[in-house]
């Protein structure tokens, strides 16, 4: 392994632009992703997860944009790169699959078309080999009579299906970097395993870094090696996927962790609440002074309303952004 | 895939006037107008002259069928640009919006807030009266309803998943509008140019006979009812039959359209079943 990393984050600003001035809707993201390596980003709904992902694959579009900060792949700046070279990047390099199997493939094209099309835009195929190329993705993915299946429309496959040939085609060209924006949230719990499990091998078997969004994280915990939490719009704790169940540092987490219902314990056999983090995530407009966390965190002092704490680096490995971390 | 009634019989009526215009000159009796003789003329229909004679003793029933060269030829050619026109335009000012859509926009009002048969006069006054004219004139003049439709099925389908998925496996802007949007909307434009050939075949009609369409003698049904106009209460089947004509063609191609919408939806569309 060389000794740059495939991506590099370093103090990423996303503002809001609502018309008459600009918000920061992520600011201070900073984080790195080594060839091969599987990182989980979790956070609730708005926290800025989703967005710092679109701003790695250059889709943000207005009102949002790169306010501030670095991206590297492999070890070249991309955050201002021309239409052309990122879509040089894009779907060859750096690939996605999206929440939405039901909506991610083009209905009125066969899969297997849409599949073989990569390899004749990125690869520079002929039609008939990308097709006979298809053929093998599709196999790849382990869907049954891949030679029938690539002529099926996407209404003809089932949900779980659909997310396999949208992996199929995420990684058709054998990108470096995976991004996985809630792959498994439209699926249910038995193919929501399969799926993840079916990805996690090819990207092992391939080299792939995964880069995985979920508000899950659980879920993320057990593909990832490493974890970064995000709380309106900063990243708090970033840790390696053990060590934010046994000892979460952040207290965010550790309310994150602390209302995670455990089989068998009493508040999932329904004889205790289940434990809550008091209070609502604040409104992007308005966030407050120091540490965004400080209203609902029951560790809070004065120093963390007024300033914003910087990331300490722990012992154990991981970072967190907190003045009275465990 | 189930046949419907209005499809096979809008099918039918416009394959009929196709093979009718390709074919009529195995199928005329005369020379259509060539073969004037005074001594037939106004003839009623009879089994020698099936739709009768004119003032000039020219067989409609040949007329009739050499006008349908013109008519189809017009109805079809001016409708095909108008939709190329159209979806091109409406295409890329949906999905590229900003101020290429404003543009398309303001020119598509001012298409529609213009009637485009008075446009197309115009036109025509300028050209000059005949067939290239008139497909000049009815090509650029009935754009805009496909063009609206394309923008607001691009603007729609832009925000689908699968599009934003093309973006990011790295599909140029071209690509995507050929590939991704296109197929999508292809549907409702090809019934909007079905039904836009109707009324291109009765804007020619309108055009002939305002004596502006194709110089006589040669007939077009649009002419030979202009014609016909002075002896509609003497030899009323001058009228009748190009006329009837026009009205099923134009049935036809309305019944088309709509037996198309019915069957170009995506879901309906499947290689087993």
């Amino acid at each position: 392994m060389t000794g740059v990393p495939l991506v590099e984050v370093e103090d990423l600003r996303i503002d809001l632009d609502d018309g008459s001035r600009r918000v920061a809707a992520a600011e201070g993201i900073s984080f790195r992703i080594d060839r091969g390596e599987t990182f989980g980003l979790v956070g609730e709904s708005g926290c800025g997860k989703s967005i710092t992902a679109l701003a790695l694959i250059g889709l943000l579009r207005p009102p949002l944009s790169i306010g501030g900060g670095v991206i590297r792949f492999d070890g070249k700046e991309i955050q201002h790169l021309s239409a052309a070279g990122q879509r040089e990047l894009r779907g060859n390099r750096i690939a996605m699959i999206f929440q939405e199997p039901m909506t991610a493939l083009n209905p009125v094209s066969p899969v297997g078309r849409q599949i073989a099309e990569m390899f004749v835009l990125h690869k520079g195929k002929s039609w008939r080999e990308a097709n006979q190329l298809a053929v093998e993705s599709l196999a790849s993915v382990r869907v049954p009579a891949p030679e029938r299946r690539v002529n099926d429309y996407p209404h003809q496959l089932s949900g779980g299906m659909r997310q396999r040939v949208m992996i199929a085609i995420a990684l058709a060209c054998g990108p470096d970097l995976l991004i996985a924006d809630e792959p498994t949230t439209a699926l249910d719990v038995t193919v929501q395993a399969e799926i993840i499990e079916l990805m996690r091998n090819l990207c092992a078997e391939r080299g792939t870094a995964i880069l995985m969004i979920s508000h899950d994280l659980g879920l993320v915990a057990n593909v990832c090696r490493r974890v970064a939490v995000m709380y309106a719009g900063r990243i708090v704790e970033e840790r390696g996927s053990a060590d934010i169940f046994r000892a979460p540092s952040h207290p965010y987490t550790q309310g994150l962790v602390a209302s995670l219902p455990r089989l068998g314990s009493r508040a999932a056999l329904g004889r205790t609440r289940l434990k809550e983090i008091a209070g609502v995530v604040p409104a992007i407009t308005g966030f407050p002074d120091g540490c965004r966390f400080n209203p609902r965190c029951a560790q809070a002092t004065d120093i963390c309303r007024t300033v914003a704490p910087h990331t300490d680096v722990l012992e154990a490995g991981g970072f967190v952004r907190c003045y009275h971390h465990a | 895939m189930k046949l419907r009634a209005n499809l096979v019989i809008g099918g039918s009526l416009f394959a009929l006037a196709i093979i009718v215009g390709l074919l009529a000159p195995w199928l005329a009796h005369t020379d259509p107008v060539m073969d004037a003789n005074l001594m037939n003329a106004e003839e009623p229909p009879s089994w020698t002259w099936w739709f009768g004679t004119d003032g000039q003793g020219r067989d409609i029933y040949s007329r009739v069928l050499y006008g349908a060269r013109v008519s189809l030829t017009v109805g079809i050619v001016s409708q095909l640009i108008n939709s190329v026109i159209g979806v091109a335009l409406g295409l890329s000012a949906g999905y590229f919006g900003g101020w290429w859509d404003d543009v398309v926009n303001a020119l598509t009002n001012l298409m529609l807030a213009i009637p485009s048969l008075i446009f197309a006069l115009a036109i025509m006054a300028v050209l000059g009266p005949g067939l290239t004219s008139l497909l000049i004139a009815l090509g650029l003049t009935n754009w805009s309803f496909t063009c609206r439709l394309a923008r607001a099925s691009a603007l729609s389908l832009r925000n689908q998943g699968y599009v934003q998925a093309a973006t990011v496996l790295g599909y140029g802007d071209l690509r995507i509008m050929i590939t991704q949007l296109l197929p999508n909307m292809l549907g409702p434009i090809v019934v909007i140019g079905t039904l836009g050939m109707g009324s291109a075949v009765l804007s020619e009609a309108a055009l002939s006979f305002l004596g502006l369409g194709v110089r006589p003698p040669f007939p077009s049904w649009g002419s030979m009812l202009s014609e016909a106009r002075d002896q509609i209460t003497t030899a009323p089947w001058l009228s009748l039959f190009p006329g009837l004509a026009i009205f099923l063609t134009v049935l036809g191609l309305n019944l088309l359209g709509d037996g198309l919408r019915d069957i170009l939806d995506p879901h309906s569309r499947s290689r087993r079943t």
